[in-house]
């Protein structure tokens, strides 16, 4: 068991958030979908498990490479 | 005469209509959101107003703010460029009805076109060619889908009558295949929509996107000559060419011909673009759809034949332009254009947005022209289009555009986030564009070939 954080690859906005703390998810599941320059990017988990942390709120700004989420596998 | 005009718009396009409207001797009018306070278009323009929040749906897009801000500054007319609210014909009529000139086509041309199905039974009537297809079939009648698939001809597309975004669709390239695929479809969509009938349609394997820029004036139109945008990526066109390259005349006259027919069978009003495939194999051309505004390449148009369109909008609208005669309209040469993006080649293209630490862009030489919103320390943000810049490039010929394009976007310094520039360059050097052989498939069949030297650059 171990937590992973999940980053976003890119900079953009919070369109939907798709899964809340507790949620269980497979890999490659997305947890929230951003929006960045007219396109709809989804941020995956990258491994399979229990979602433990949602950090940001929908309309929030992320910058590339930050943590959105953490998961435990 | 207009004496004062609003522009509901950003970026690039904003200040190209500011320009136009100067050289008019017509105010100018900006509206901005948080994000573009500190944007060109803003200082461009000889007053602004705010109007919102960065996200466009609480800003660019809200008709009653932006028609508050028009009155506010006693504004006669709005342009409202491309993208945005350019093809909202209710944003058209509420101009209109606030009694304001609408630098755009009427409403209804706007709405008419709009409609997919409308737009297609228009050009029917104006005797424009269609993509040959059936009409809604009963798919457990194999003899009517039978006889309507040789009507229609092999390679041809099985559709869901109910479907959309390409669900259920099914490529059959002779009738052997036919029964199989019609039976996939139905089931696939009589459990996907609840209602499994299916139509079919011509496909075209070899595409390439051809549209013919017209201008109409009520009963008569005439047509600004052609350009290919068949380099597209995720349906996004990356490089534009006027006039397009490899077509034959009979061809390329009887395109014209029909974009003058179908602008001229619903009186058009104004800079309009009817768009159509054009089949590599077979040469035969059918209509896409027509866009009622502005293009975002309409530069291509204007360097090879030395009208200002913007110009001509503006003073369309304000009852300024005597009707032009065809034979009045001529090209010289040929012209490229090239779209920058902030966007990463090395990440599957996903969006960079950034602050623009160098911004260095080629000269407005003689036959190099630039249009852009940003400038040096901009940001770019997420908010909006990728799009940082237009290049345009003019020759004598298609060769002499294609080298001075190149030679304009090494000419081109961008740093503080990722662009696609050397895979443009790419692209411009890529021996299947030198020989004209581009198609809309050109992009993904040749994607290691064009990635590959970008990620080295």
């Amino acid at each position: 068991m171990a937590i992973i954080d999940i980053k976003t690859e890119i900079t953009g906005n919070v369109w939907k958030i798709l899964h809340q703390a507790g949620s269980t998810v497979t890999e490659d599941e997305p947890l929230m979908i951003l929006e960045s320059m007219k396109m709809e990017i989804p941020v995956v988990a990258v491994e399979s498990g229990v979602v433990q942390e949602i950090l940001v709120k929908e309309g929030d700004t992320v910058t590339e490479g930050s943590v959105v989420a953490r998961i435990e596998d | 005469m207009l004496k004062k005009v609003l522009i509901a718009n950003r970026g690039e396009i904003a200040c190209r209509v500011i320009r136009a409207c100067r050289k008019l001797g017509i105010g100018s009018v900006a509206v901005y959101s948080d994000a573009d306070a500190d944007s060109p278009h803003v200082r461009m323009a000889d007053e602004s107003v705010h109007i919102g929040p960065a996200r466009s749906a609480e800003s660019y897009l809200q008709v009653e703010k932006i028609l508050a801000a028009a009155r506010q500054k006693g504004a006669c007319g709005i342009h409202p460029g491309y993208g945005f609210l350019s093809e909202n014909a209710s944003f058209a009529q509420a101009v209109i009805d606030a009694g304001m000139t609408w630098v755009g086509p009427e409403p209804q041309s706007i709405r008419n076109m709009g409609h997919k199905q409308n737009a297609r039974e228009l050009a029917v009537s104006a005797g424009v060619p269609v993509v040959p297809g059936s009409g809604r079939l009963d798919s457990s009648d194999m003899a009517s889908v039978t006889q309507e698939a040789s009507r229609i001809g092999y390679p041809l597309l099985v559709k869901a009558a109910a479907g959309g975004g390409g669900i259920g669709m099914r490529q059959v390239t002779e009738f052997a295949q036919l029964e199989a695929a019609i039976g996939a479809t139905q089931s696939q969509a009589e459990s996907a929509f609840g209602n499994g009938d299916i139509f079919l349609e011509k496909y075209v394997a070899k595409a390439r996107h051809v549209e013919v820029q017209v201008f109409g004036f009520g009963e008569k139109a005439i047509h600004v000559f052609d350009r290919d945008c068949s380099l597209q990526r995720r349906f996004q066109k990356i490089i534009e060419e006027a006039p397009a390259p490899d077509i034959p005349s009979d061809v390329r006259s009887r395109m014209q011909r029909a974009a003058v027919a179908l602008a001229e069978s619903v009186q058009y009003q104004g800079a309009g673009t009817v768009e159509f495939i054009f089949d590599v194999d077979t040469r035969d051309f059918y209509f896409l759809e027509m866009n009622t505004r502005i293009q975002v390449e309409h530069p291509v148009t204007e360097m090879i034949t030395g009208l200002d369109l913007v110009a001509m909008q503006l003073l369309y609208a304000g009852g300024m332009l005597k009707a032009l005669q065809q034979h009045e309209v001529v090209q010289h040469g040929h012209a490229i254009e090239c779209r920058l993006y902030a966007e990463n080649p090395d990440k599957n293209f996903m969006p960079s947005p950034g602050t623009l630490t160098t911004f260095e862009l080629p000269d407005s030489e003689t036959g190099i022209r630039v249009e852009t919103g940003y400038e040096q320390g901009g940001v770019i943000t997420p908010f909006y289009d990728p799009m940082i810049a237009k290049i345009v490039a003019h020759g004598a010929d298609r060769e002499e555009a294609v080298r001075s394009m190149i030679a304009a976007l090494n000419n081109t310094r961008i740093q503080g986030l990722r662009t696609n520039k050397a895979f443009l360059i790419a692209c411009l050097r890529h021996p299947a564009f030198n020989m004209q052989q581009v198609s809309t498939r050109f992009v993904g069949d040749h994607i290691n070939e064009l990635v590959a030297p970008a990620k080295a650059a």
